[in-house]
């Protein structure tokens, strides 16, 4: 079975959306690509990423749930600034994406410095 | 000029907007997002315009014509009244601005604290805004109950795959569960379905009995008949959903809810079982369904913290309690839409009309809002109509097991919470949500926190405690969104706190 999320192409949609231009952004290094006017959540949804966090305490995956700004299940890290909620930041062209997977306190490394942290 | 802030852009507040302005008040209309329509006006953004949309622009009719009112009912309506307050000189719209906190001041007006930027941004604008009025139109979110596998990612709630589905075009899987309760899973389906997804099947909890006790014994009749009882749009709506279900052949099974979602690191399948009226899960009935999303949504939750920061009181049924004129307690404060009931889309914008005028200084006897006073008592009884039929059945939690998370951001399991609650001798929401960490992520209790309430009252109730409960409560949030620390550290070093000097006596008075 074909799996996972995926944006509706527009020549298959019945709203018949606008053409846009695309936007491209980096996610741990490698490249997606969406449309102008998405989501951080809706590119990467629309390209087939499912999950981009991890929790701190079981390390699970976690994507998108509430998609309406209030679980905070979907945040990430968005050129250098934590805790960005994917679903209601729109993506900007050359957006840098760092997933987070924040550690305990008591399990942090000496030196530890979570992604983002200035 | 009288002035008024809304805060919302939703139906309800781009009603109360509208009727505010036409009394003769100055207005603010603030969203969150950086569009109005809220969440059930969602629509793609402008780059990406559906063609409709465009379309319609010219049209005097409410309704578009076939076809077009696939992501949006009564767009027409929204975009009479988006036009008309975008080009109202009198009218501030500021989209993007995110209410953070509310005080009260000394002479009775509420101080809206508010940032100005990107959602959860580094350098946002802050002001405060001291209006005359201030009405409240926030909203309300899913309120999804937890089962094994919820936290899995492919498991959405209803709002989420709408929301995808409006503003994104995105289709949440290809073989899509849809569960939970009330009369939302049949748009949720429609939109998940309008993205090219096969739904596979609705499932609701409530029984066909429990159904008709507040609606009929099936939903696509349900709608004509209240149509017919003059809920108007509301129910064309419904109507129009219940007979795309049966045109796509989505199956709509009654009395079952999805009580496991499975897979490994992503959904994969979800067990769906029938439920007694009570909603626990009937032993051996239970059915693997091969699925890569699932949608879940069993009822919702009104926004209150920006009232109770208010200092609104709220009714029994833990919604905002208003009168007549859509006043609360705060006699600056008013409130409409979803926060004084979960009532539709009709309701919030009746409710609006009503609210606007007489935040306006205008009174609710005034011939400008009798249609929508007449509409208002119309559709009274939905709420109390929806609970009736779909109210959330206290079998639910025999469908968790002791892994089940309650607290997605703490990762808080069913087994930790009790295992906290029984090693401290507590039944207190207070005291259990800091030993367990329960609702003390950064979504601040909004997804699990009415839940660990229902949890703990079970087991006050089952200890004897006429009430478990220490009087504290999950939507008690004085900061309401967060606020990066620069931000707070850029207000208190540009300037000292008191009125700006330059601030104009015609607009509400504004800090930055």
């Amino acid at each position: 079975m074909t799996q996972g999320p995926r944006r509706l192409p527009a020549a298959a949609d019945r709203v018949g959306p606008r053409s846009a231009k695309t936007v491209t952004v980096s996610l741990d290094g490698g490249t997606v690509t969406g449309l102008a006017g998405q989501t951080i959540a809706g590119v990467l949804l629309g390209s087939g990423v499912l999950s981009w966090r991890r929790t701190s305490t079981t390390g699970a995956p976690r994507g998108v749930f509430c998609g309406i700004g209030v679980c905070f299940d979907c945040i990430i890290t968005v050129n250098g600034d934590r805790d960005v909620r994917a679903c209601q930041r729109r993506a900007a062209d050359g957006d840098v994406l760092t997933s987070q997977h924040d550690l305990l306190p008591a399990r942090r490394p000496a030196g530890y410095n979570s992604a983002g942290d200035q | 000029m009288r002035q008024v802030l809304i805060v919302g852009a939703g139906p309800a507040g781009l009603a109360a907007a509208t009727a505010a302005r036409a009394a003769g008040a100055g207005v603010t209309l603030l969203d969150a997002a950086d569009q109005l329509g809220g969440q059930y006006w969602r629509h793609l953004p402008a780059q990406r315009a559906a063609t409709p949309e465009m379309a319609a622009e010219d049209s005097s009719a409410d309704e578009s014509p076939a076809g077009a009112g696939l992501l949006q009912h009564g767009r027409r309506r929204f975009q009479r009244l988006r036009a008309a307050l975008e080009a109202d000189q009198q009218c501030l719209i500021r989209t993007s601005s995110q209410v953070w906190a509310i005080e009260r001041t000394g002479d009775g007006r509420p101080a809206v604290h508010m940032l100005e930027g990107p959602p959860d941004g580094r350098d946002r604008r802050r002001s405060v805004l001291t209006p005359d009025a201030l009405i409240l139109a926030t909203g309300a979110h899913d309120r999804t109950l937890p089962f094994p596998g919820w936290d899995l990612p492919g498991v959405f709630s209803g709002g989420a795959a709408q929301a995808l589905a409006k503003g994104e075009r995105v289709a949440v899987g290809h073989r899509v569960v849809v569960a939970g309760a009330g009369p939302f899973l049949l748009p949720v389906a429609e939109s998940v379905s309008s993205t090219g997804a096969a739904v596979v099947g609705v499932f609701e909890a409530s029984h066909r009995t429990r159904l008709a006790a507040g609606w009929l014994t099936r939903p696509w009749k349900l709608a004509w008949e209240l149509a017919g009882a003059g809920a108007g749009a509301k129910l064309g709506e419904l109507a129009g959903y219940a007979g795309n279900q049966l045109r796509r052949r989505i199956p709509y099974r009654t009395g079952m809810a999805v009580v496991a979602a499975h897979g490994i690191d992503r959904v994969e399948a979800v067990t769906v079982a029938r439920v007694d009226s009570n909603w626990s899960p009937v032993s051996g009935t239970q059915r693997r369904i091969s699925a890569d999303a699932v949608c879940v949504s069993h009822g919702f939750t009104p926004r209150l913290e920006l009232a109770i920061a208010a200092g609104c009181a709220l009714n029994p049924d833990r919604f905002v309690q208003v009168d007549a004129d859509g006043r609360t307690s705060v006699p600056t404060v008013f409130a409409a839409g979803e926060i004084t009931g979960i009532g539709g889309a009709d309701a919030a914008l009746a409710q609006g009309a009503v609210a606007g005028h007489c935040a306006a200084g205008g009174s609710v006897a005034d011939p400008a809002v009798a249609a929508a006073v007449r509409s208002r008592a119309r559709l009274r009884g939905f709420a109390s109509r929806i609970e009736r039929a779909h109210g959330i059945g206290a079998g639910w939690t025999d469908w968790l097991v002791p892994d089940t998370l309650i607290c997605r951001c703490e990762d808080v399991s069913y087994r930790a919470l009790g295992d906290s609650a029984a090693a401290t001798a507590a039944t207190g929401l207070r005291s259990v949500k800091l030993s367990s960490r329960a609702g003390l992520g950064i979504c601040q209790g909004r997804i699990c926190g009415r839940t660990v309430e229902e949890l703990l009252a079970d087991r006050g109730r089952a200890a004897g405690l006429a009430a478990g409960l220490d009087g504290a409560s999950v939507d008690n949030r004085p900061i309401v969104s967060p606020i990066r620390m620069s931000e707070l550290a850029a207000q208190v070093s540009a300037q000292p706190p008191g009125p700006s000097p330059t601030q104009s006596p015609e607009a509400p008075r504004e800090e930055c």
